[in-house]
């Protein structure tokens, strides 16, 4: 075919801009993802200095933000909410989604099956635009008069129906967002299912293309409700109706105009039909990156791979029934918090199961301590902490306490945080060498890791101590009430901490930029690594593999006994280079 | 093309016996059934959670439904038809077929518009009532997806079948991923009018 004479022929805006290339999207998502999530950790750094010392002005930068959102460097509440709403919503949509599954998801997976490409490149294409434009409409927001939206990230009605200009930005970059999402998990659907190589069987496939399979579901069936329910919500502040309006609301003393007639709890029900899902979609990938890091890393195939996969299967389907643990305090009866409360328990067991494995594979194993694997290792205790920390919250009786304070805050961090997007600093470290063809520095990633690590458990663990105490989160003024002002100090030292992580992200900034240029060279398989990606050249060309790839074996044979190397490429042929029988 | 040598796309897979677009369709079926879904769940929802819910045949034009039923059901059939001729390399009566598609898609359009604007004549919104609400809201998305699918079925119509000459396997399946999608669109409506009109 003349694909690869073509290629060469594209100008530049078609190679690297509007590409249709699997890689170079996944580039664009994974570096647009990581600039989101510096934004959204920056507006939480601005929030931290409120926490910390109410009512200061902010020094420094203070006097550049205009008089809508800071009077003399003072925070006002709005715009304290504004930062509130908009650092979950960016963090969660535009940051760690878009880096776990458009980035890694695109640039990974078609290489992991043997794939030239994604099965719809145009779509592809589509899929990171209608998610830039959806970025580009979250952060004009904070422009608008009434700034952006401020009713939390979970947008509750009647409160956000009410809220000014920001909150229909909100709607409609959501609207792009679960758009651009729903194109992205049709193609991970179709490319998984139709373009594996030939003998790259369902049980050949690495556990992170399992992951990735397994959340491409969870977006393309979970997302749709959201849709619905920002439908409705849009019509609620264009349209004048009530869906989510109860009958004589009463809004700044005086009786709203709305029809009435509506139901608020209908849109939480909406909500978290998407979200507790999406809670899965943030981890399921980062649970694959850990997956193929450890089995690389310490040369010994990972423990239990069908349990991990039927796992994480059937944790895909669990998640479905899950959502109303949310809303154990909105008076649903005991009833339904009881079904809720047994279902969240039992989708506790398939998450144990996964994180029980990928410990055990640490077992016997030749551990390298690589910066990836050093991530990958942390993500375990620290996605430990997150999910046994949950377990008070899915029992009614326990989250009665616990609901709507920091402890919860703590909690869903853990799980994301120093969990998914340790995971997902993983997979940068491991997989850069594959996009760039060259390393990043060892040692300016040691740095980040440790410093990371130190400042990140920092910022979360004294929460769950406020969180016990009773502290409310989204306090605007963290020292309005009695019961909250002993905790205190631990908001300065959290604060304190907040910064210092931001600080030591600048060795990654530094070590990813310099990099690029400055990186030492590495051929195509620096890590001896079995999976598909590593028999392409780094970086892959247009169309990936010179000749379409033939698996031989399942994605793990590390130190087979009698073998010269200790790994065995998935594409090696069985009786070549003393291989022994392909399974 | 920059397609690269991804397999699939015009013959089935022998394996999973589907094209990549028509399993493509299926997926994105899948995620319209959720998002109708959660809408009818919502009706559900807010009609059982008050007493007094009007009867839709009270409100709403039935005999007009009933007619755009008829029409939809009809483009229905035509949609098949087209494809059917396509797979029988019939490539003018596919054309005719399919006109006659977009005109019933269009003529639903146009009746749903006399409904909506006998709706406003009457100063009925959707800020009216939360019956009204769901109505247009519903009804409203519905006709997008008509819409969508009318524009879908013109690039066939026109540009979109200058495939024939180069490759018509493809062609035909392109046309029965746009069948499937407007069959959807059909059963949609087949539930909306009764729930929100008779029921």
């Amino acid at each position: 075919m003349s694909d690869k004479h073509d290629s060469h022929e594209l100008p530049f805006w078609r190679k690297y801009i509007f590409s249709q290339d699997h890689k170079v999207i996944g580039i664009q998502y994974a570096v647009t993802g990581l600039l989101f999530l510096l934004f959204g950790f920056s507006l939480m750094m601005v929030m931290r200095w409120q926490l910390a010392y109410p009512g200061q002005p902010l020094p420094w930068i203070g006097k550049f933000f205009p008089e809508t959102m800071m009077i003399g460097g003072i925070m006002l509440p709005e715009f304290y909410n504004q930062l509130g709403a908009m650092h979950g919503t960016i963090m969660v949509f535009l940051g760690v989604v878009p880096l776990a599954v458009g980035g890694f998801g695109n640039f990974v997976l078609p290489l992991q099956i043997g794939a030239p490409d994604m099965a719809f490149p145009k779509l592809n294409m589509m899929s990171y635009w209608l998610y830039f434009i959806g970025g580009v409409i979250m952060i004009t927001s904070f422009f608008v008069p009434g700034g952006a939206a401020q009713s939390g990230w979970t947008s509750y009605p009647p409160l956000s129906v009410i809220a000014p200009t920001g909150q229909t930005l909100w709607l409609i970059g959501m609207a792009f967002l679960i758009n651009s999402s729903l194109l992205g998990s049709i193609n991970f659907i179709v490319t998984t299912v139709q373009l594996r190589a030939d003998g790259m069987s369902f049980f050949r496939l690495p556990f992170f293309v399992w992951a990735q399979f397994v959340t491409s579901f969870l977006l393309l069936l979970a997302f749709p409700p959201l849709m619905a329910a920002a439908v409705l919500q849009l019509m609620d502040r264009l349209a004048g109706s009530s869906f989510f309006m109860p009958s004589g609301l009463v809004v700044s003393g005086a009786v709203s105009h709305a029809s009435g007639g509506g139901n608020p709890l209908l849109w939480q029900h909406l909500f978290w039909f998407l979200a507790h899902p999406e809670v899965y979609v943030l981890v399921l990938p980062a649970m694959g990156i850990v997956g193929e890091i450890i089995a690389c890393n310490s040369r010994k195939p990972l423990y239990g791979y069908k349990a991990l996969v039927y796992s994480v299967i059937f944790v895909g389907f669990l998640s479905f029934i899950v959502w109303a643990h949310h809303m154990f305090l909105t008076g649903m009866g005991t009833k339904m918090a009881a079904f809720f409360q047994i279902t969240t328990m039992i989708i506790s067991i398939p998450s144990v199961v996964i994180l029980t494995t990928l410990i055990l594979s640490l077992w016997g194993g030749s551990i390298r301590f690589s910066v990836p694997m050093m991530f990958a290792l942390a993500f375990l205790p620290m996605f430990g902490i997150g999910g046994l920390t949950g377990l008070p919250l899915g029992l009614a009786a326990a989250d009665i306490y616990l609901h709507d304070t920091y402890y919860v805050i703590a909690h869903f961090h853990y799980v994301v945080a120093p969990g998914t997007i340790f995971a997902l600093f993983a997979g940068v470290y491991h997989w850069f060498p594959k996009a760039t063809g060259r390393k990043m520095s060892e040692t300016l990633g040691k740095i980040h890791f440790w410093f990371s690590l130190i400042f990140i458990n920092g910022v979360f663990m004294p929460m769950f101590i406020m969180g016990l105490a009773g502290v409310s989160r989204r306090l605007y003024d963290p020292i309005q009430y009695a019961h909250a002002q002993p905790t205190q100090p631990l908001n300065v030292f959290i604060s304190m901490s907040a910064w210092l992580l931001g600080l030591a992200q600048i060795p990654f900034i530094l070590n990813f930029f310099g990099s690029l240029f400055f990186g030492k060279k590495v051929n195509e398989n620096p890590w001896g690594a079995t999976t598909l990606e590593w028999t392409a050249p780094s970086p892959p060309p247009h169309g990936n593999f010179s000749t379409p790839p033939h698996v031989y074996r399942g994605p793990y044979e590390y130190s087979v006994p009698g073998q010269k190397n200790d790994f065995l490429p998935q594409s090696l042929p069985a009786g070549q280079a003393g291989a022994p029988e392909g399974r | 093309m920059s397609t690269a040598g991804i397999r699939f796309i015009s013959k089935p897979h022998p394996v999973t016996g589907v094209t990549n677009s028509k399993l493509g369709i299926w997926c994105f079926l899948a995620s319209e059934v959720m998002l109708f879904g959660g809408l009818f769940s919502a009706y559900i929802m807010l009609r059982t959670g008050t007493a007094d819910w009007p009867r839709g045949s009270s409100l709403l034009n039935v005999p007009l439904a009933t007619l755009n039923t008829l029409v939809l059901i009809t483009s229905s059939v035509t949609m098949v038809m087209s494809w059917a001729s396509l797979a029988m390399k019939d490539l003018k009566k596919y054309r005719m077929y399919m006109a006659f598609t977009i005109l019933l898609g269009l003529a639903f359009l146009v009746i749903k518009g006399f409904e909506y604007a006998h709706k406003f004549e009457n100063h009925h919104f959707p800020s009216t009532s939360t019956f009204y609400a769901i109505y247009f809201t519903l009804t409203g998305l519905h006709g997008l997806h008509v819409l969508g699918g009318i524009i879908v079925n013109l690039y066939f119509l026109g540009p979109g079948s200058a495939l024939w000459k180069t490759n018509p396997d493809q062609l035909t399946g392109r046309v029965e991923c746009a069948g499937l999608y407007w069959h959807f669109v059909d059963l949609v409506w087949i539930f909306l009018f009764p729930v929100l009109y008779l029921l």
